[in-house]
């Protein structure tokens, strides 16, 4: 080959996004590149996402009227346990990891892939294959257990189709195990030149955290839901105390992967929002290491808490000292952090765009999440509010409240790099107002009537409770609209957006070194990383207006 | 109490609704703290303010850093520590509480008062004594949830739970099934009725089938054949039952345990768990054979005797 036709090559491969690198359906399905792969995660979980919101949506319509005379019982069981399922494992789980996890990972360390291109490809696969099972349950008639499989109801009394469903469940998990030891591998492995630990951004710390937590956890869950499928489908006796089961030993199990998943949700958000801060701060993030060891101190605590969800479940109560005492201490890192994003703020050039009205949305409701979590780990205020309206509202306020707001920070952060559009601010601004306001509306109430008394899970409920769903499912309308109007915009954008040019934000990170969208293999040569992260303004000197562009990026690009 | 707190029926109530109250402080100044700096922050530093910037104070991340660690930890231990002191008292029930059975099943509760008066989906007790719940469930998990009184219990199949309380104001209460249990799970609710000591006693008597467990356990104690072997004159070797409840026992794998419910209800339905040490273990299950509901009076007529051993 001559010297020309190199350098034509080489010209063609820089003009060549990874959009372009395919027309058909099949360079889609059969991609193994980590861009295309985050895509098709990213439509596979929106597609969940409104399912999972659909069916909450008939449940608080129901809980309008204190009577249950929308729905059956039955149906009313099924839908709440349709939601759970489906936003925890077919949304939450993969949400911020296996989408943007996937798309930026590769690029953040300057490499040109994942370290297992086809396994990762094969994990969308085998993600869409559970969720097969899952949708193959709901057709079936659904399942009535919540969420939670708690035995021995789903094992020898519920007449949903549990099996299908756990299996669902089960196999999904593979998706993550497998996603999660990419990703371990493709951080130890692919870091490029110059690309030390301690450079690495607060972002890939987050999902490689989440990646051990993932391949650690996981494993447990596969294990108690292949139980839960072995007695009731073969009928051997695990679980069921009339043959001499023991029906705790089943939430000891569940609950030792499914704290620790809260942390697989949470862990990602906390990076994106590091990302996020310190760009429009244009500031570095304060305290860099101190939010490394807290995110790693959370992966490791996470794993040793899981008790402080079974305080009435008759597990002894000295052992619920042990666990009241840990999990107060695993809100001390989470506390830090929130500390160290407030410290970033000072003597910051902040401007406020979309991505930083979200961030500063996740902040406030993590922030009440996580408070409202000591409540629940003190044992006598626990006794009083496990299993009412508290508990679902401190929970949806760390993961809805926080994850879901984090991934809208991070998705309209990095969709100009994923696009190469830009979206309309003012539409983007405005949802994010809806979405702070839409979700306190819903989730507010809810702490009030929980502490009030009333039960979670109830089809009826006595009419005193009457006004606090009133108003949490006004507040879910409100949220509806704000969860849609992104799918406008950002679809508008799709067409009709301003191309946005390889850094519309002036970030440090190395994948706003390359084009947008970035080319098939990110780089066109290996990147070099020459800096530490969020290097926005030199060492000791704040930030002055006219520096609109970084100090340094984190290297150079080709 | 505002509109938001459910009805107080115990000291015990008061006492974590004011516990609840100090955590709702203390939340309350951390948000509003963090949310004054942000603003503060967002206002005073939004771009191009004019706000010094300039030299970066050196040296005090640090010193920052472990203070707001160090403080946010000791905050935070003090907390379970005074939840942790508080609760411990409440951790083993007095001694001469009432002791109330309670059964749950797909989708009702039954229980059983002391004299043997049964109700459904109520349960009636008096002020001012302390009363405990003796609970089990005979298909799935259920819950026990008495709002006025702070209190929740799991009850489950196979097992006993307890919970006990000590209330103090007469009315009546929700009763709630608040761990999910299937179908009618909404619809498993009833009524506490707590009532003064004299209501209490004439409700007792104006009960129908009053009957005494006890006496009732003993004629299943024959009946069942229990009194072939474990009565004093037989003449196979079996553990003399007289004063065994709350006793400690020797086993044969060298364990001691107490005798308390669970393990008298284990020694009925599946003999082989436990041997006492220096017996055979020849003695047949009555699983299927007893039920929930003979086991309560089997229970009671085994609790009468150890009151018997006390007073010999």
């Amino acid at each position: 080959m001559s010297d020309t036709a190199l350098i034509y090559v080489r010209h063609q491969d820089k003009e060549q996004n990874y959009l372009q690198a395919g027309h058909t359906l099949m360079s889609w399905l059969a991609s193994t590149d980590h861009k295309r792969i985050g895509i098709l995660y990213a439509l596979a979980i929106t597609f969940f996402f409104f399912i999972g919101g659909l069916a909450i949506g008939l449940v608080r319509i129901e809980l309008m009227s204190p009577n249950g005379d929308f729905l059956t019982d039955d149906a009313y069981n099924r839908l709440f346990t349709l939601h759970g399922i489906v936003m925890v494992w077919f949304f939450l789980v993969p949400s911020i990891p296996a989408t943007l996890g996937n798309f930026l990972l590769p690029m953040m360390i300057g490499a040109k892939d994942v370290a297992f291109p086809r396994l990762n490809l094969l994990s969308w696969y085998i993600f869409i294959v559970g969720a097969c099972f899952a949708i193959a349950s709901i057709v079936a008639g659904g399942v009535d257990t919540g969420w939670t499989f708690y035995t021995p109801f789903s094992t020898m009394f519920s007449n949903g189709d549990v099996i299908a469903a756990a299996a669902g469940v089960f196999i999904a998990g593979f998706s993550s195990i497998a996603t999660g030891v990419n990703f371990i591998t493709t951080v130890h492995m692919l870091r490029a030149p110059g690309m030390t630990w301690f450079r690495l951004p607060l972002f890939v710390w987050a999902i490689y955290a989440t990646s051990i937590v993932m391949v650690l956890a996981t494993p447990v869950l596969a294990m108690s839901l292949l139980l839960i499928i072995v007695e009731r489908w073969l009928g051997m006796p695990i679980f069921n105390p009339a043959n001499g089961g023991d029906p705790i030993l089943f939430q000891h199990l569940f609950w030792f992967y499914s704290h620790p998943a809260v942390y697989i949700m949470v862990l990602p958000a906390m990076g994106v929002v590091s990302e996020v801060f310190a760009c429009f701060a244009r500031r570095r993030v304060f305290g860099y290491a101190m939010m490394v060891y807290a995110m790693m101190a959370i992966a490791v605590i996470g794993f040793f808490v899981w008790g402080h969800h079974m305080f009435v479940a008759g597990q002894s109560q000295y052992a619920n000292f042990v666990f009241s005492f840990l999990s107060f201490i695993v809100a001390v890192p989470s506390a830090i952090k929130v500390f160290n994003w407030t410290a970033t703020l000072f003597r910051g050039q902040i401007t406020f765009e979309a991505p930083m009205l979200y961030a500063l949305g996740f902040l406030g409701l993590f922030t009440v999440g996580g408070l409202t979590g000591l409540f629940l780990a003190s044992v006598p205020i626990d006794v009083h509010v496990t299993d009412t309206y508290f508990v679902v509202a401190h929970f949806h306020y760390i993961m809805v409240g926080g994850s879901v707001s984090a991934f809208f920070a991070g998705l309209h952060f990095w969709w100009p790099k994923i696009t190469g559009r830009l979206y309309s601010e003012a539409w983007a601004r405005f949802a994010a107002i809806v979405m702070f306001l839409g979700f306190n509306t819903t989730f507010m109430p809810q702490f009030i009537m929980g502490y009030g008394g009333m039960p979670r899970r109830y089809h009826v409920y006595p009419p005193e409770f009457q006004i606090w769903h009133v108003m949490s499912s006004v507040g879910a309308v409100v949220l509806f609209i704000a969860y849609t109007l992104p799918l406008i915009y950002l679809g508008w954008s799709l067409i009709y957006g301003r191309k946005a040019g390889s850094n519309p934000f002036a970030a440090t990170g190395l994948e706003w070194q390359t084009a947008s969208p970035p080319p098939k293999h990110n780089f066109t040569e290996l990147p070099r990383v020459t800096a530490p992260p969020y290097h926005y303004h030199p060492e000791r000197q704040a930030p002055e207006p006219h520096d609109r562009q970084p100090e340094t990026a984190q290297g150079e690009v080709g | 109490m505002s509109g938001a707190f459910p009805a107080t029926a115990s000291a015990y109530a008061g006492e974590w609704d004011r516990f609840f109250l100090v955590l709702v402080a203390v939340s309350g100044i951390v948000v509003a703290a963090i949310a004054i700096v942000i603003v503060g922050f967002s206002i005073r530093y939004r771009r191009g303010s004019k706000a010094k910037r300039g030299l970066l104070p050196d040296a005090i991340t640090n010193e920052l850093e472990l203070t707001w660690t160090s403080v946010t930890a000791i905050v935070f231990i003090f907390l379970f520590w005074w939840a942790a002191i508080a609760h411990l008292k409440n951790v083993i029930p007095p001694h001469g509480a009432l002791e109330i059975h309670v059964l749950a099943k797909q989708w009702m509760w039954k229980a059983q008062q002391p004299n043997g008066v049964r109700e459904i989906d109520e349960l009636h007790a008096p002020v001012g004594r302390p009363v405990e719940l003796i609970m089990t469930s005979q298909d799935v998990i259920h819950s026990l949830f008495l709002p006025a009184l702070r209190l929740k219990q799991d009850v489950l199949p196979g097992r006993y739970t307890y919970l006990w309380f000590t209330a103090d104001k007469p009315g009546v209460y929700h009763l709630f099934c608040s761990e999910l249990c299937g179908t009618e799970h909404s619809r498993m609710t009833g009524r506490l009725v707590l009532m003064t000591p004299a209501d209490y006693a004439r409700w007792n008597a104006a009960q129908p089938g009053v009957e005494d467990l006890a006496a009732e356990g003993e004629k299943l104690f024959r009946s069942l054949g229990c009194s072939g072997c474990h009565a004093p004159a037989s003449s196979v070797h079996a553990p003399d039952l007289n004063g065994v409840y709350g006793r400690q026992v020797q086993l044969a794998d060298g364990r001691t345990v107490t005798a308390d419910e669970a393990y008298l209800r284990d020694s009925i339905l599946l003999p082989r768990k436990d041997v006492v040490a220096g017996f055979q273990p020849i003695m047949p299950s009555f699983r299927g054979v007893v039920g929930d509901g003979d086991m309560v009076k089997l229970m009671a007529y085994l609790k009468s005797l150890a009151n018997k051993g006390e007073r010999q």
